[in-house]
């Protein structure tokens, strides 16, 4: 039994001190009226520096990356983050450099911007990119403004609805809604794909658009796409992709020439840079010429080779956060697409699918499944028929991977699949690494029938065991509290 | 089997509503409902001096990986709020029928509800 | 071309016989034929390592890193211990994804818990979320916290930062709220103004302290003043001020937020930074994001899981108030690491130092002719002045000398300049300053 982690608040010990700063070199000191100074000083350790690296590298054990091993989490394209992209981002050239200093004193990092945007415009078939967005939900919400803006621009304030399928993340209709926009849920068919006879019926002259993820949440294409598009545009309406499963189809296919008009990319799934145990991720915005006028400010532009920012666009929709986007997320983006270039990004995206296909082969025959087959890179197991037979949930089965040290697929989603289990291998694990993960899921069924309550014991090897995530929820402890008797 | 309390008039969204003969009215959320939800975290409930019409979204109830919209079974206008359950969601979990969620006042509509029977019925088919 | 892709060609073909397939085209088989590319993307091959950094290193090279910097308008250079940069690197938590998985992700989890921790006990509030995208994006949802159908209207000082100002305006396009302008009077929010503006239509007030000018401004009265019209006081800080500052709750602030970068992160061309959200208990459900909080495992262990998460857009979807799911938790990981170097001892040094330098440095401007500060109110590490020549012939002189000098303000305050002091400058550095500021009028 591993021994309970403490707080670094109560590692704390008054007068000891980690960082020491210099002495203050000012003869005369000032002192701010005393009613402007706070009374008590802040809860903040005191601890010497070995004990705070003890701690976090403590913390860090407890702790599971892509370094640490497989990560099929679904939608979440958990790639391995290449070391090159760490030290590019660590060069004091940019990070060292300050956000208001006179662009002819950041050319390197302008030019790292226009690159950056030419490349996503032309792998994703767009006309115009935006780097702002700091991640893919305010890349999706910066997209939907771009609509909203053109609507408006051309005297269609009606166009109040977006249409979403059931199979969308939650993002989706959170982000229309934040934009004022009314979410339409079209259904799905029962194989999963978007159900287009309902899309016809549901579009017309108050549809402002659609968001669309292709391939979609069960790791499928769309396979009506084309027609979606026509349906949309022929209302009147504009497409939205939802970038998040664009590594099926780097090099392959581009939204753009899907008919999309507006699309977002999370950079922290598809081009390497890594999540940081939730962010910072980095979502541009790429649209066809039309919406372009309306992008973010401001714009990289070249002036006689000078590259210049431009705050100054009219019929921008303004700034969607202070300064550029997550520069130093973006240039590990950057630094991915310069190394794998227009062949290495294909064969990322084949790799993907390969070895998405290839689990999907043997996971549809251990739980008897009818799957699509191929399935784009990633695919949804429903654990239903497992849950009938023997009592064991997609939640138990996910409990025990971590056992194996493989982190879980994403639980539960999308809505449509009950008991789902969704699988994103990614195309960096190699076949060993499948082939295991494929024999842990069969050794969990074999399990699941032999002996159904060691199931819902798992995690049994894990620092701490399931947790009482209602207790959590509904006496919420947020913050630690010093005990009376300390 | 969920309990269905006698006496009291249901929805079929599954709320439980006692009108009063001055047309006041409590209601509350039936034993199935609470079942379904699981383990009730929070609920976040309507202002008093809210207006409702039958079928209105009073307020919803969160479990950990849920939330579920409850309806409002009849019209009328709230007149009291049972603040306990803000701070101690679980009652409704452990005593539903006791566990009330609004009053109301000057309420109508009550003859479109279900009886204890009905309701019965109702859920006998869902299942 | 660098691949990550591990197989060989053998292995793929392996694989693909395995499943019955002759080629990789097969698995595309679903996208529509006249859609598929038929030839590479249009962008370069792909490069070795080697060629890639050096690439990448020439572009950093044109990009000038001044060793001596007096400019901060939002984005602030302060001592990054050493500990704290080896620390946030750790594989396991750079790789990791949000910690949905609670039982092989304490360490990320705890690490959260101790950071909202800090951010509640620096701004004496409640609670606090696990970060948003950056100070601008945190005073945007912190207005999206305060909206209500009946109250539509936002006012927001104009002694706040432009790029906030930007921002929120943009939140408010898309919310359907309107927003109005607080006139300022000698550098910080005219109260007068203030209390005109406020009725029952004022949904919340955003004024940061602060502000962008560097002035502190009266926040008790304008907590009162918000307070009696029934509107809510979002207060934006600087995180290293409020070692030495009063607390925003303390000062009767109802949300507190602010840009962490300041706390251990490079400045780093703008990003990424850290939005830090707090607020008292009362409104704790309508933070947006990520929230941790403290609870036991099945043998009855202490342990910490993502909580709350029914207000969250992946649970609430159209009904989520914010749709905000990756946030910045490494950023928040490394303001947790750098305040636990610091301790309450080292963030008040900090905070005196930049205090004392940036008023020595004010004294000192004041001695030169026409150089005289803008505005005379307490004021922390920044400041206003005026300049007796064109301002580009201050910087440029000082550019000539690897200084990067305070930022010229245009607008009503054309030809003044906006300067920044922390612990990073020396007195010496000052003293050159002063030197040249002496030399180019």
């Amino acid at each position: 039994m591993q021994q309970q982690q403490k707080l670094i608040f109560e590692k704390s010990v008054s007068g000891r001190r980690c960082t020491q700063l210099p002495a203050c070199d000012i003869e005369n000191k000032t002192a701010l009226p005393q009613d402007l100074l706070r009374e008590e000083a802040p809860l903040l350790p005191e601890i010497a520096e070995v004990d705070l690296v003890r701690h976090y590298m403590a913390l860090s054990r407890k702790a599971h990356g892509v370094d640490n091993g497989f990560y099929p989490l679904g939608s979440c394209t958990m790639k391995y983050n290449p070391r090159l992209n760490e030290e590019v981002a660590a060069m004091p050239g940019f990070t060292d450099i300050h956000p208001l200093q006179p662009t002819a004193s950041v050319q390197g990092a302008l030019k790292v911007m226009q690159l950056l945007q030419q490349y996503l415009a032309e792998i994703t078939g767009m006309d115009a990119v935006t780097l702002q967005p700091a991640a893919g939900a305010q890349g999706e919400w910066t997209g939907l403004l771009l609509i909203k803006a053109y609507h408006e621009a051309h005297g269609e304030q009606n166009r109040t609805k977006i249409l979403i399928p059931d199979s969308a993340h939650g993002t989706n209709p959170a982000s229309a809604a934040m934009c004022g926009f009314q979410v339409v849920h079209v259904p799905c068919t029962e194989d999963g794909f978007v159900d287009v006879a309902a899309l016809r019926s549901l579009a017309g002259p108050d549809t402002a658009g659609l968001m669309l993820t292709n391939p979609n949440t069960l790791g499928l294409f769309e396979k009506d796409s084309l027609e979606m598009a026509d349906i949309i545009h022929k209302a009147g309406g504009l497409l939205y992709y939802d970038g998040a499963n664009l590594n099926a189809i780097m090099g392959i296919a581009r939204p753009g020439d899907l008919g999309f008009d507006v699309c977002h990319l999370n950079l922290h799934k598809t081009f390497s840079t890594p999540h940081g145990g939730g962010g910072p991720g980095s979502g541009p915005v790429g649209c066809k010429k039309a919406l372009s006028p309306y992008l973010p400010n401001p714009i990289v532009e070249d002036e006689n080779g000078q590259l210049t920012l431009n705050f100054d666009n009219p019929n921008s929709i303004g700034q969607v956060k202070a300064f550029y986007g997550n520069f130093l997320v973006y240039l590990k983006a950057f630094t991915y697409i310069l190394s794998s270039g227009a062949d290495g990004l294909k064969q990322a995206s084949q790799g993907a699918v390969l070895n998405a296909n290839y689990m999907l082969y043997q996971l549809k025959e251990i739980f008897h499944l009818n799957n699509t087959f191929p399935c784009m890179h990633e695919f949804v197991l429903s654990m239903e028929d497992l849950k009938e037979e023997t009592g064991v949930s997609a939640m138990d089965v996910a409990k025990a991977l971590l056992d194996y040290g493989i982190h879980p697929p994403t639980m539960y989603f999308p809505l449509i699949v009950p008991e789902a289990l969704m699988v994103e291998p990614t195309e960096t694990e190699n076949k060993e690494t499948l082939d295991f993960a494929i024999e842990t899921f069969r050794k969990i069924k074999e399990e699941a029938f032999a002996d159904s309550a060691k199931l819902h014991q798992y995690p049994l090897q894990t620092p701490v065991r399931r947790l009482d995530e209602v207790q959590a929820a509904r006496k919420p402890i947020l913050k630690y509290q010093k005990s009376e008797n300390q | 089997m969920s309990e269905i309390k006698k006496g009291l008039l249901y929805a079929d969204s599954h709320e439980w509503v006692l009108v009063k003969d001055d047309g006041t009215a409590v209601m509350g959320l039936s034993d199935h409902a609470q079942d379904a939800m699981g383990d009730i975290v929070f609920i976040n409930l309507p202002s008093v001096g809210d207006h409702f019409s039958a079928g209105d979204i009073l307020g919803d109830l969160e479990s950990v990986k849920a939330v579920s919209d409850i309806y409002c079974p009849i019209t009328g206008t709230v007149t009291e709020v049972n603040e306990v359950l803000l701070d101690s969601p679980e009652k409704i979990n452990q005593e539903p029928y006791e566990a009330w969620l609004v009053k109301l006042e000057n309420v109508s509509g009550a003859e479109s509800l279900l009886d204890a029977a009905a309701y019965e019925e109702l859920l006998a088919k869902e299942v | 071309m660098t691949s990550y892709v591990p197989h060989t060609q053998e292995e793929k073909q392996e694989i693909l016989a395995s499943m019955h397939l002759n080629s990789m085209e097969e698995l595309f088989c679903h996208i529509p034929e006249q859609v598929r590319l038929k030839e590479l993307l249009q962008i370069p091959l792909g490069k070795s390592e080697m060629e890639v950094k050096t690439q990448i290193n020439a572009l950093a090279q044109k990009n000038k890193v001044f060793p001596t910097i007096f400019r901060g308008a939002g984005a602030y250079r302060h001592f990054i211990p050493a500990v704290v940069k080896q620390m946030a690197s750790r594989e396991e938590f750079v790789t990791a994804y949000t910690p949905y998985q609670a039982e092989i992700s304490q360490g990320i989890l705890q690490s959260i818990f101790e950071y909202q921790t800090m951010i509640c006990s620096l701004t004496g509030m409640d609670a606090a979320n696990a970060s948003v995208y950056d100070g601008a994006t945190a005073a945007a949802e912190a207005m999206n916290m305060c909206r209500s159908p009946k109250k539509k209207k936002v006012l927001i000082a104009a002694t706040a930062n432009p790029q906030v100002i930007a921002t929120m305006q943009t939140y408010a396009y898309s919310f359907d709220m309107e927003i109005g302008l607080i006139p300022q009077k000698n550098g910080k929010t005219d109260l007068t103004a203030l209390s005109q503006l406020l009725d029952d239509s004022i949904s919340c007030v955003y004024i940061a302290s602060p502000n962008y000018y560097g002035q502190i401004e009266d926040c008790g009265k304008i907590a009162q003043l918000i307070h009696a019209a029934g509107s809510i006081y979002i207060a934006g800080c600087n995180p290293i001020s409020l070692g030495l500052l009063q607390t925003p709750a303390a000062m009767g602030a109802d949300i507190a937020v602010g840009e962490g970068q300041p706390l251990g992160l490079p400045l780093g061309f703008g990003g990424p930074y850290l939005g830090f959200m707090a607020c008292k208990s009362a409104m704790m459900r309508k933070l947006p994001g990520r929230i941790v909080g403290q609870t036991v495992d099945a043998d009855g262990k202490t342990a910490y899981v993502l909580t709350l998460q029914a207000r969250e857009q992946h649970i609430r979807r159209e009904k989520a108030a914010s749709n905000i799911c990756s946030n910045q938790a490494l950023c928040a990981l490394t303001a947790g690491i750098y305040l636990a170097a610091m301790g309450p001892n080292g963030l008040k040094e900090v905070a005196n130092l930049c205090l004392q330098k940036a008023h020595y440095a004010a004294t000192e401007m004041q001695k030169i002719s026409g150089f005289q500060l803008v505005y005379d109110g307490p004021f922390f590490h920044e400041f206003v002045t005026k300049c007796p020549i064109p301002v580009e012939k201050v910087m440029t002189a000082l550019e000539e000398k690897n200084i990067l000098g305070g930022l010229p303000l245009n607008g009503a305050l054309d030809n003044c300049i906006l300067w920044c002091f922390t612990e990073c400058n020396s007195k010496e550095e000052i003293d050159t300053l002063i030197q040249i500021l002496k030399e180019v009028t």
